[in-house]
C-alpha cells in the first residue's frame, strides 16, 4: 500500500471535522473493503480516519418498534445480539451468513451499508426493511439512500453513525452465493412490514433494488407460490465467468421463494 | 536402551513428529528467513499478453527513494535460458522446438506476469514504488490465447524458433494396427472434451532468497522448492553457470507444492544473480495475485478419441487426438506431461489391445503450464473413465460390468500395455467390490428416489484408474527424453550411541516424511522413532537427490533409505562377528539386535555403533570405523497404484449447485506405511479432484488477460464443498522395490474427477445430457435443467 496520514479520532464531531477538512481521505470501519483495496494499491487515499476508537458509533438499542444499530456493529455482534434475534431474525441470520468467520469478526454494519458494493448482504436488508439511515447531520430514508454501485446518498465528509431498522412483522433473506468470493451471486430481502410488503433483490444487479411485481403478488398472497410465478428481467443484471444475467435472473425468482419460505 | 513399540513400524498410525513445529506456527518457511543486510526484489511483470518491449526507462525508478538496483534483460546478458529437462521427439524424429525462456523477457513478453525488469531496494514497499516509476513502451500485439486459434495458420508467431505455435507433434502406439481394429469394430464410441485448466495455489506462495559470501564466493539459495538439488543443478549449470561447489541451494519448511514448486523458477536466478552483483542478500517474495500470474498452471488439454468395441463390449482399440497447452515457455516438466505421463497412460485398468495416441504441443500466450498433482495421469484418467461411461451408455451395457469386462485380468501380470508401460501388479476386481460395497452401489437407486421427493437430483459415479508413478528408472525415462536420472538418494547415519539421522534427497511439504521415513528405520534397525531425526531440503547437507514429485518419495526414496539401511546392517553384522569373535555368515539381525545364529550371544545396535565409532581394536585392514551408509536407488520400473473411487452427489435443480454427499475411495498403493498419513493425503487429493471437478478453472479472455486471476474469481475447493471421505486401501503389493509400496500423492486427485464428473452426468440423465465440462458450475448445470428434460440423444 501507499503511505497516507492515520487519523484515530475518539468522537463522531472529530472524525467528521478530518473528513470534512479532505474529500479524499476515507473512513475505515472493519476494513474488509478498504484494506485490500489500499494493499493492492488500487486506492490512494492521503487520509485514513480509523473509527474504531468512537464508543458512540457502537451497539444494537431496541426502542420500542425500532432497533437502532450503531454504525461500528460488527457483523458477528449483529448475528449473536439477542436483541435482533428475537425482533428481526431475518437480520441477525443475514449478518451470520456475510463473507466467513473472520470478515464477520472484522467487518461492520456502517462499513457494508456506506460501501454499497452491489454483492453485499447489508443493502439488501437496509432497504428491505424499510430502515432509515442516521448520519452526523440528517436521516435518510433506505430508498433514498442506495444510488447504485458503490454509491450512496452520503456527502462528502458526512459520517453514517446508525441505521434504524422498524421491526416488521416477519423477514426472511436467501442467497446464492458466489462460488469463488462466496459474495452474493442473486439474493432476495422480503419483509411484511407495516408500511407494506417490500422485496429487495442484492447481487444480481448493478446495485440493490426492490423488486415492484414481487412486492404485489406477496401483498395479495404472502406465499412461496405467490412469487414462483414472478420472472425477474435480464435486462440490466450482471454476467460474469460465473453466471449469465439470465442464470441470476432466475436465481432472483428462486431466492424470492426461498426468502418468502424462510421468513415463514 | 533401543525399544520400539509396535506401535511405531510400518502399519502404524503414528502422529506426524512434524505437526508440533508446524501447529504451533514455529515452521521455518523461506520467508521466514532473513539474511543480515538483505535488500527486497519487486518484478515488473508484462500487463500486455504479447507484446513487442520497444524500450524499458528505468532512470527514475533507480532514483526512487531505497533503491539498491534497477535490472532489465540487458543488465543479464551471458546468462542463460530458463532450461527446460525434457526434450520430446516429432513423429518425423526431430527435436521439439524449444525457445529460449529468458530470465527477464527479453525483446517481447509473452504472458500477462512475464517479468520485464527487476528493482532491488531496502524494502519491498520501496521496490514497488520504484516499480511504478519504470517506464515500459510496449508495441501490443495479437494474443494467441487459445489452442486451436494458436495453431491455426495465420495465428500471432509467438516464438521464432517454433513455427505455428507448434512445441511438438508426437504420437505413441501403432496407427496402422488400431486402424484395422477400428476397421473391423462393432460400433465406434467418439467423444472429446477438454480438461479444465488450473492453477495450484499452494498455501505458501513461492519466495526466494539469494546470498553470496564475498570471501569464499559461495553462492547460497533458499527457495521454496521440491528439489532444491535439481535447482542447483539447472539454475548453477544451465543459468548462472556456478559450479555446484560454490552453490548451495536450501528448501527449508515448504507450505505445499503440489507439482508448481518442482520446476526453476526465473526469480531463483534472479535474486542469487542480484546477490552476487550487490554483494548483498536479495529477498523475494511472491504475492498471491502475482502467483496466479507466475507460478506454473497445470491440465488444459483439449481431446478428440474413439473407442472400438466388439459386440460383447469388448474394447478392440483406442485412438486419441489431444492437444496440450505449453503456456508462453516450456516449463521444467512441461513437455513430459502430455506425452510419458499422460498418453502412456491410457491403457488405464483395461486390456486395450491396441492404441494409437496423437498429442501436439502448443504455445499460448498465456502462463508456462507444468506437471500438477498427477500430471497427465489425471488427463488420461478424466478421458477413459468418462470414455467408458459413454460407451456404457451408448451400448446399453451396465457401466460397472463394461468395466469387469475389460479389466486386466488379475491372472495377466506383469501386463505390457501397447502404449509402453509394464504393470507389475493390481487387481482391479477387488478394489471395485471392495468400492461397490462399501458405497452401498447397489441400494443407490432408493437414496436417488428419495433425493427426487426432495426436489434433489441425485446421482452415482465411478471410477477404476490406475497411475504409474514412483518415477522412475532412469534408463527409461532417458530413453524417453528426460534430460535427468530419476533415481534417489538415501544416508543412514547411525550415531555413536545408536540414535539415527536420515539425509534423503526427498523432500517433504506436507507429506510427512519426518514420521514416515522414521518409521521405516524404527521398523527395520529398531530404533525409536524419537531417536530418528530426518535430514532434507539442504544440498549442503544432503549428499544428492532428484526431489518429491510423481508420488516417488516413499517408492524411490524410501527404497534408497531401504538399501542403505542393508549396507548399515551388513556393517554392523562384521561388526557384531568382530566382537562376538564369530563368523560373519552366522549373524542374524532383526530389528536393533545381532544375534550369533543359534547361541544367546547378541549385541544391541547401540554397542554396535559405539564399536564402530571406538575401534579400539579394530583389524583395520578388514573393517573401516564409522557406521554411515548411502544409497542411490534406481527404480526398475514405474509403480502401479490403481482402485475404484465412487462419488454420489445431490444437484439443486433450482440453482443449479453440486454437491458431493458421499464419496469412497478405496487405492491400491502398495504396502502401507502410515494409515492416517495415507488417509490425509487420499482426502487432499480428493479435495483437489473435486476442486477441478466442480470449481476451478483458470480463465483466460480473448486478449490473454486472466479473468480468474484472484481468489474472488478463482474457485478453490473450501471445507464446505467437501463430503467426508471413506478412504480404504486394498493392498497389491509393488513386486519391484524393497517396500512393496507404490505411492499414494496423486490417487486422489486422479482417480476423482472422473468419478464426480460421472455421477453428475447421472443425475441429469433425463436431460439428455450424454457429457458436461469440467467444472460442473452452478450455471452450466442450470442452463442444462433448464432446457428441460428430454431422452439422450442417439450419437
Amino acid at each position: 500500500m501507499y503511505d497516507f496520514a492515520y487519523h484515530k479520532p475518539a468522537t463522531i464531531a472529530d472524525a467528521v471535522k478530518i473528513l470534512s477538512a479532505d474529500p479524499d481521505a476515507r473512513a475505515i470501519a472493519g476494513g474488509q473493503t478498504l484494506l485490500p483495496a489500499l494493499k493492492h494499491r488500487l486506492n490512494r487515499p492521503p487520509a485514513v480516519v480509523d473509527l474504531s476508537g468512537i464508543a458512540e458509533l457502537r451497539g444494537v438499542k431496541r426502542d420500542g418498534n425500532k432497533l437502532t444499530i450503531g454504525a461500528l456493529t460488527r457483523h458477528v455482534d449483529v448475528a449473536n445480539s439477542p436483541e435482533v434475534q428475537a425482533a428481526i431474525p431475518a437480520l441477525a441470520k443475514m449478518a451470520g451468513s456475510i463473507g466467513d468467520i473472520q470478515v464477520r469478526n472484522r467487518g461492520t454494519m456502517g462499513g457494508s451499508v456506506a460501501n454499497n458494493d452491489p454483492a453485499a448482504d447489508y443493502p439488501a436488508a437496509v432497504l428491505g426493511l424499510n430502515a432509515t439511515v442516521v448520519t452526523d447531520k440528517r436521516r435518510i430514508a433506505a430508498d433514498d439512500f442506495f444510488q447504485g454501485m458503490f454509491t450512496t446518498a452520503l456527502e462528502p465528509g458526512e459520517l453514517l453513525v446508525a441505521v434504524e431498522f422498524p421491526i416488521p412483522e416477519k423477514a426472511g433473506y436467501a442467497k446464492m452465493r458466489n462460488p469463488a468470493s462466496r459474495y452474493v451471486m442473486a439474493g432476495v430481502f422480503v419483509a411484511k412490514t407495516a408500511g407494506g410488503v417490500r422485496v429487495v433483490v442484492n447481487g444480481a444487479g448493478p446495485g440493490v433494488f426492490r423488486q415492484s411485481e414481487m412486492e404485489k403478488a406477496l401483498t395479495a398472497n404472502w406465499s412461496a407460490d405467490a412469487v414462483a410465478g414472478v420472472k425477474q428481467s435480464a435486462e440490466g443484471l450482471n454476467g460474469d465467468i460465473h453466471g449469465s444475467a439470465e442464470y441470476r435472473a432466475h436465481l432472483v425468482t428462486v431466492m424470492a421463494k426461498r426468502a418468502v419460505a424462510e421468513a415463514g | 536402551m533401543n525399544v520400539v513399540t509396535p506401535f511405531e513400524g510400518i502399519g502404524a498410525s503414528v502422529r506426524r513428529k512434524e505437526d508440533l513445529r508446524f501447529l504451533s506456527g514455529r515452521g521455518q518457511y523461506t520467508d521466514d528467513i532473513s539474511r543480515p543486510g538483505q535488500a527486497h526484489a519487486y518484478l515488473l511483470r508484462s500487463p500486455h499478453a504479447h507484446a513487442r518491449i520497444l524500450s524499458v526507462d528505468t532512470a527514475a525508478a533507480k532514483a526512487m527513494p531505497g533503491v539498491v538496483a534497477v535490472f532489465t534483460s540487458a543488465d543479464m546478458a551471458g546468462l542463460g535460458g530458463i532450461p527446460c529437462g525434457w526434450q520430446i521427439h516429432n513423429k518425423d524424429g526431430s527435436p521439439m522446438a524449444e525457445p529460449v525462456h529468458p530470465v527477464l523477457a527479453t525483446g517481447k513478453v509473452r504472458h500477462v506476469g512475464d517479468p520485464v525488469a527487476v528493482v532491488v531496494a531496502e524494502s519491498r514497499a520501496q521496490a514497488k514504488d520504484a516499480a511504478e516509476a519504470i517506464l515500459v513502451e510496449y508495441e501490443v500485439l495479437p494474443a494467441a490465447v487459445d489452442m486451436e486459434a494458436a495453431l491455426a495458420p495465420g495465428a500471432p508467431a509467438l516464438h521464432d524458433t517454433a513455427p505455428g505455435n507448434l512445441c511438438y507433434d508426437w504420437q505413441i502406439g501403432d496407427k496402422a494396427i488400431t486402424d484395422a481394429a477400428f476397421a473391423g469394430a462393432h460400433k465406434v464410441v467418439k467423444f472429446e472434451t477438454t480438461n479444465n485448466r488450473l492453477v495450484p495455489n499452494a498455501m505458501e506462495p513461492r519466495a526466494a532468497i539469494g546470498d553470496y559470501d564475498t570471501t569464499s564466493g559461495d553462492y547460497t539459495l533458499y527457495t521454496t522448492s521440491q528439489n532444491p538439488h535439481v535447482i542447483r543443478l539447472l539454475m548453477g549449470a544451465f543459468v548462472l553457470q556456478i559450479p555446484e561447489a560454490k552453490l548451495r541451494v536450501v528448501a527449508p519448511d515448504v507450505g505445499g507444492g503440489f507439482g508448481s514448486k518442482i520446476y526453476h523458477y526465473a526469480e531463483e536466478a534472479i535474486v542469487t544473480w542480484a546477490a552476487g552483483k550487490l554483494h548483498r542478500p536479495v529477498k523475494w517474495t511472491c504475492e498471491r495475485t502475482e502467483s496466479f500470474m507466475s507460478d506454473a498452471h497445470g491440465r488444459d488439454h483439449v481431446t478428440r478419441c474413439q473407442l472400438a468395441l466388439d459386440a460383447q463390449g469388448k474394447f478392440l482399440g483406442l485412438r486419441v487426438q489431444t492437444h496440450a497447452n505449453m503456456g508462453a515457455y516450456l516449463s521444467t516438466f512441461a513437455p513430459c506431461v502430455p506425452t510419458y505421463l499422460y498418453a502412456t497412460l491410457l491403457s488405464g485398468v483395461y486390456a486395450i489391445p491396441t492404441i494409437h495416441a496423437e498429442v501436439k504441443a502448443v504455445f499460448t500466450s498465456t502462463v508456462p503450464v507444468d506437471a500438477y498433482r498427477g500430471a497427465g495421469r489425471p488427463e488420461a484418467t478424466y478421458l477413459l473413465e468418462r470414455l467408458v461411461d459413454v460407451a456404457a451408455a451408448e451400448t446399453g451395457i451396465d457401466k460397472v460390468e463394461l468395466r469387469r469386462r475389460n479389466f486386466i485380468p488379475t491372472d495377466a501380470f506383469p501386463y505390457q500395455t501397447p502404449v509402453a508401460l509394464q504393470y507389475d501388479s493390481g487387481n482391479y476386481f477387488a478394489t471395485l467390490d471392495q468400492a461397490l460395497e462399501t458405497s452401498g452401489w447397489t441400494g443407490f437407486e432408493a437414496r436417488r428416489a428419495e433425493a427426487a421427493a426432495q426436489g434433489k437430483l441425485r446421482g452415482i459415479g465411478i471410477s477404476t484408474y490406475l497411475e504409474a508413478c514412483g518415477i522412475a528408472p532412469s534408463a527409461v525415462v532417458g530413453s524417453l527424453g528426460a534430460r535427468a536420472g530419476l533415481y534417489e538418494v538415501g544416508t543412514i547415519r547411525v550415531h555413536p550411541t545408536g540414535s539415527v539421522t536420515v539425509l534423503t534427497g526427498s523432500h517433504s511439504h506436507g507429506q510427512g516424511h519426518e514420521t514416515t521415513f522414521a518409521q521405516l528405520v524404527a521398523d527395520r534397525l529398531g530404533v525409536p522413532i524419537a531417536q530418528v531425526d530426518v535430514v532434507h531440503g539442504d544440498t549442503a547437507k544432503v549428499p544428492f537427490g532428484m526431489g518429491t514429485y510423481g508420488s516417488r518419495s516413499l517408492a524411490v526414496g524410501g527404497s534408497a533409505m531401504f538399501k542403505a539401511m542393508d549396507k548399515i546392517i551388513a556393517k554392523g553384522k562384521k561388526i557384531a562377528a568382530h566382537l562376538m569373535e564369530a563368523s560373519v555368515e552366522d549373524i542374524e539381525f532383526d530389528r536393533g539386535t545381532f544375534r550369533v545364529a543359534g547361541t544367546d550371544r547378541s549385541k544391541a545396535l547401540a554397542e554396535i555403533s559405539l564399536a564402530a565409532y571406538v575401534p579400539h581394536n579394530f583389524p583395520h585392514d578388514e573393517l573401516e570405523p564409522g557406521l554411515d551408509e548411502t544409497a542411490f536407488y534406481d527404480p526398475k520400473n514405474f509403480t502401479y497404484p490403481g482402485g475404484c473411487h465412487i462419488a454420489e452427489v445431490e444437484i439443486d435443480s433450482e440453482t443449479g449447485r453440486v454437491t458431493v454427499v458421499q464419496f469412497t475411495a478405496v487405492d491400491d498403493i502398495g504396502r502401507v506405511i502410515n494409515p492416517m498419513i495415507v488417509e490425509g493425503q487420499v482426502q487432499g487429493g480428493v479435495a483437489q479432484g473435486i476442486g477441478q471437478a466442480l470449481l476451478e478453472h483458470a480463465v483466460y479472455d480473448s486478449a490473454g488477460q486472466l479473468l480468474s486471476g484472484s481468489m474472488m474469481d478463482y474457485t478453490m475447493p473450501r471445507a464446505d464443498d467437501l463430503p467426508p471421505v471413506g478412504v480404504a486401501t486394498h493392498a497389491t503389493l509393488c513386486t519391484h522395490n524393497p517396500l512393496g509400496v507404490k505411492g499414494c500423492g496423486e490417487v486422489g486427485a486422479i482417480g476423482s474427477p472422473p468419478a464426480v464428473m460421472n455421477a453428475v452426468v447421472d443425475a441429469l440423465r433425463d436431460y439428455g445430457v450424454r457429457h458436461i465440462e469440467m467444472p460442473a458450475t452452478p450455471a452450466k448445470i442450470w442452463n442444462i435443467i433448464n432446457a428441460g428434460r428430454r431422452p439422450m440423444a442417439a450419437e
